[in-house]
């Protein structure tokens, strides 16, 4: 036990329908940062009985340090992909959290500094595919805040990725990346 | 050494291949069937045998037949399927064949609530089964240490010839954690002891040698009767009391006489605390936080981290109680554990912290109960 507490301890979670992939993009996240930057990481979920439709989330915290209560208490970052995720989870944010949102399943949206994207149709442009928004989100997610480095996101990814979709991936990865940057610019702007 | 994520569940299964488990029987029962699962796939690669069986009692059985075969064998379960293994606990408590019993708690009563989280069958653990029997009971607070926990597990039942109940929380079941993979050469593996003597000298529950009588594999050429009654040291059912009193003495005695062994506690701060929290599981996770919080306020807390819940560590506790003048004991269920505590430190000392609805205890109600709120 250290005097500071909790002083690294970022606490991530990641909602939407069940069939967007949330729960595997919280499993990547946690590798990315478990396996390839050697951090200290815990992730949970839930999900309804559904196998598509319904809510699910998933949980991912990370920390220099070991981690002892595994559940999110207060969110540093919430990645809403759809409006009930974002209805359900957005007032447990920290003040200064960040909230990422698909701006076209989410129309409501209870912060004014919420990043807005429209991450399906950004997947489906980067891909031809909207299953691959959840990778477009965790670039984004990773884009804007360094949580784990581009190199650990990428190579979970790929270990992640069924054979033959390794590059399909990267491209949504890529466009999160694009995507986050192009906000970073704007917000340096204004 | 491998850095990996895994989920609780996978790391019992690699836990127990790790130990040596060549054998698993069961039914599959939300929130422990991707022990089932994982088996399934892996133990055919290292020569084990994985059985789905036709439902919890007979998974048991079949696990003790295959231990009396030579084997290392578990079975991993939840609530319901728990309490059908119980009348073959007591049998493998009684018949000193060794095995590992996964128990991953979900809501009860009954069918209760399939993937919700709960510490309800601490007693259960303990008293499921009818009679005086010895048990042992292990609880991990993490991944890692349900892969630690379920080789020592293996370890205590081939070394004290007993069943092992693995208990463990369904968030640790289910949740993915870093776990850095030990190497194999670095971890103790226990083996029972077989014999030499000749097949006809040999007493299968004798004395002679110590409280744990040597176990040679059914098959090797040793022939002994097997039974849930009371016996003699040649294994046949006997009515005088001068054998039905020593072999009742020996099964207490062949734990009690190992508690330096088996009681696994880690204390923190627990020297001098006004106050300390005594916790298992994941609540133990979310004491630990509520302890930290609590220390960078300047209160004097320690916490106590139980790993072996039966066995009771009566000793550590009531050392805790000399020192404390508080002990808040927090558990998913509605006071089952603080009952011991209670019993070892006094009823006055303890403040107790129960919820039994299917979710975890939050650190800030730990902490407003250290408090004094």
């Amino acid at each position: 036990m250290t005097g500071k507490q909790n002083s690294n301890r970022i606490e991530v979670r990641l909602a939407g329908e069940g069939g967007q992939g949330m729960i595997l993009a919280g499993v990547i996240l946690a590798e990315a940062a478990a396996i390839y930057d050697g951090k200290f990481v815990v992730q949970t979920q839930t999900y309804g009985p559904e196998a598509r439709g319904g809510s699910s989330k998933a949980e991912v915290i990370i920390s220099d340090e070991e981690i002892d209560h595994p559940e999110v208490i207060n969110a540093d970052i919430l990645v809403a992909m759809s409006q009930e995720a974002c209805d359900k989870y957005a007032s447990n944010l920290k003040k200064d959290g960040l909230l990422i949102v698909d701006s076209e399943k989410v129309r409501r949206i209870p912060l004014t500094n919420a990043v807005k994207a429209p991450i399906t149709h950004l997947a489906i442009e980067a891909t031809g595919k909207p299953i691959t928004a959840n990778v477009v989100s965790l670039g984004m997610l990773v884009g804007l805040t360094k949580l784990v480095s581009r190199d650990a996101i990428n190579k979970a990814i790929i270990a992640r990725a069924p054979r033959g979709t390794e590059e399909l991936n990267q491209k949504a990865l890529e466009r999160g990346f694009a995507e986050a940057e192009a906000n970073l610019a704007v917000n340096e702007k204004s | 050494m491998t850095v990996t994520l895994m989920q609780g569940n996978e790391a019992v299964g690699w836990g127990a291949l790790a130990a040596g488990c060549r054998f698993y029987a069961g039914y599959p029962i939300t929130p422990s069937s991707e022990v089932a699962e994982m088996l399934s796939r892996e133990l055919p690669k290292y020569g084990g045998k994985f059985i789905q069986m036709e439902d919890e009692i007979s998974s048991l059985a079949a696990c003790i037949g295959a231990s009396v075969g030579g084997l290392k064998s578990m079975t991993a379960t939840s609530g319901p399927g728990f309490s059908l293994m119980q009348e073959h606990i007591g049998y493998a408590a009684m018949t000193e064949v060794p095995c590992v019993v996964v128990s991953v708690q979900r809501l009860g009563p009954s069918t209760g609530q399939p993937t919700s989280p709960s510490q309800g069958d601490i007693m259960q653990s303990r008293w499921g089964t009818h009679g005086d029997h010895p048990i042992i009971v292990l609880y991990p607070n993490s991944v890692p240490k349900a892969f630690d926990l379920t080789v020592t597990a293996f370890n205590f039942s081939e070394k004290y010839r007993t069943p092992v109940i693995l208990l463990m929380d369904e968030v640790i079941a289910h949740m993915r954690e870093r776990f850095e993979v030990p190497a194999p050469e670095s971890l103790a593996v226990v083996d029972r002891i077989s014999t030499n003597v000749p097949p006809e000298w040999y007493k299968p529950y004798g004395d002679t040698i110590g409280d744990i009588p040597p176990m040679p594999s059914f098959g090797s050429g040793y022939r002994y009767n097997i039974t849930g009654l009371l016996h003699d040291p040649m294994g046949y059912p006997t009515q005088r009391l001068d054998e039905i009193n020593p072999l009742v003495e020996r099964l207490q005695r062949k734990i009690n006489n190992h508690l330096d062994d088996i009681l696994l506690y880690d204390e923190e701060y627990t020297e001098d605390a006004n106050t300390v929290v005594i916790s298992y599981g994941i609540t133990a996770r979310s004491a630990r936080h509520a302890v930290k919080l609590a220390r960078n306020r300047r209160h004097n807390i320690g916490l106590m981290t139980l790993f072996t819940i039966w066995p009771f560590p009566e000793e550590a506790v009531m050392r805790i109680g000399r020192t404390a003048k508080r002990v808040i004991v927090p558990e998913m269920n509605l006071g089952q554990l603080a009952l011991e505590v209670e019993r070892v430190v006094g009823r006055h000392k303890v403040v107790r912290i129960n919820r039994a609805d299917g979710e975890m205890i939050a650190p800030q109600t730990i902490l407003q109960a250290i408090e004094g709120r």
